[in-house]
């Protein structure tokens, strides 16, 4: 039975097709979750995806942070489930505190919307363990609010204790330390700006490629389970 | 009935896009002497009774969980008159 992963929709949400694609497309079933349905349908892990949930009202994921099916995530993240939060997901990830910082409005106010170079910073968590540390990777970014900010104590120790999962090559909105993501110290609950689910197949990747560079974020997942499941077996 | 105002601001050592954009379009309108600019949220929370100590702990509830991220965000309680 292929690994079940569930993509969250709250209203506003605009990136769940994409990231219930890219899950198909690496080969785990994709489940649809909905933002006031506590229940997480038995899925093995959790998409975050991008958008701009409850309008970003407030604050950019504030009000989705306390929706029924949020409840839910934050609980099962402790317990060490699978999460990975894309863009607007990573926000609510942050509002959550399930991940230090926060996303404040880039430098410049520009709205930033090109494809991106990032070296991957971290391949010891749930959603990057395909990777090699050091390895650059190519993919879509599209963001107004994607400026991570934290104080100087949280980004010494996201440092430290390798936390700091990708960073910009070219940081484009001014994030501290070019961070483009970050991780729990448990490694399973991921945040991202960029976008790896829009860089999975070569028709829709970014052009000249390469163009799949994403989609290692959803097969290291996928790997991670089989390999736990292996040890609970 | 009580009015009770939630001011929220970045705390000063979170760079403020918003105030700086502000700030530097003031001098090409003619605003001259501006230092400096910071921009913030002002929530006005009407209550039901009095404005009184279990109220404002209310508010202040409030603020923690939703009116402010104290991650970056600082608040401040008052009750207008």
């Amino acid at each position: 039975m292929p690994a079940r992963i569930g993509v969250v929709t709250f209203p506003g949400t605009q990136d769940d097709a994409d990231a219930l694609r890219a899950v198909r497309i690496a080969g785990a079933e994709p489940v649809s979750l909905w933002h006031r349905d506590a229940d997480l349908h038995g899925v093995d892990a959790i998409v975050l995806p991008g958008g701009f949930s409850y309008g970003d009202y407030l604050r950019c994921g504030a009000i989705a942070r306390f929706s029924p099916v949020m409840e839910s995530v934050i609980a099962a993240a402790h317990e060490g489930m699978p999460v990975l939060g894309i863009c607007n997901g990573f926000q609510v990830l942050c509002e959550s505190h399930l991940l230090p910082g926060a996303l404040i409005r880039n430098d410049g106010m520009l709205f930033v919307n090109r494809d991106v170079r990032l070296s991957v910073e971290s391949a010891d968590t749930a959603w990057t363990s395909g990777y090699k540390v050091g390895q650059e990777i190519l993919i879509p970014i599209k963001n107004g609010e994607g400026k991570f900010t934290a104080d100087e104590r949280t980004l010494d120790e996201l440092e430290a204790t390798g936390r700091i999962v990708a960073r910009y090559l070219d940081n484009p909105n001014g994030s501290a330390r070019a961070i483009a993501g970050v991780a729990n110290a448990a490694g399973n609950v991921v945040g991202l700006m960029p976008h790896p689910e829009h860089a999975v197949d070569e028709l829709t990747g970014p052009y000249p490629g390469p163009a799949t560079d994403g989609l290692a974020f959803f097969t290291s997942v996928l790997q991670r389970l089989i390999d736990s499941e292996l040890v609970t077996a | 009935m009580a009015r009770v105002v939630v001011d929220v601001m970045l705390k000063p050592e979170i760079l403020d896009p918003q105030g700086q954009a502000v700030h530097r379009a003031l001098p090409r309108l003619g605003f001259d002497g501006v230092v400096d600019v910071r921009q913030g949220k002002r929530f006005e929370v009407e209550l039901e009774g009095e404005a009184d100590e279990a109220a404002l702990a209310r508010v202040r509830e409030m603020a923690e969980k939703l009116l402010a991220n104290t991650v970056i965000e600082e608040y401040r309680v008052r009750v207008e008159d």
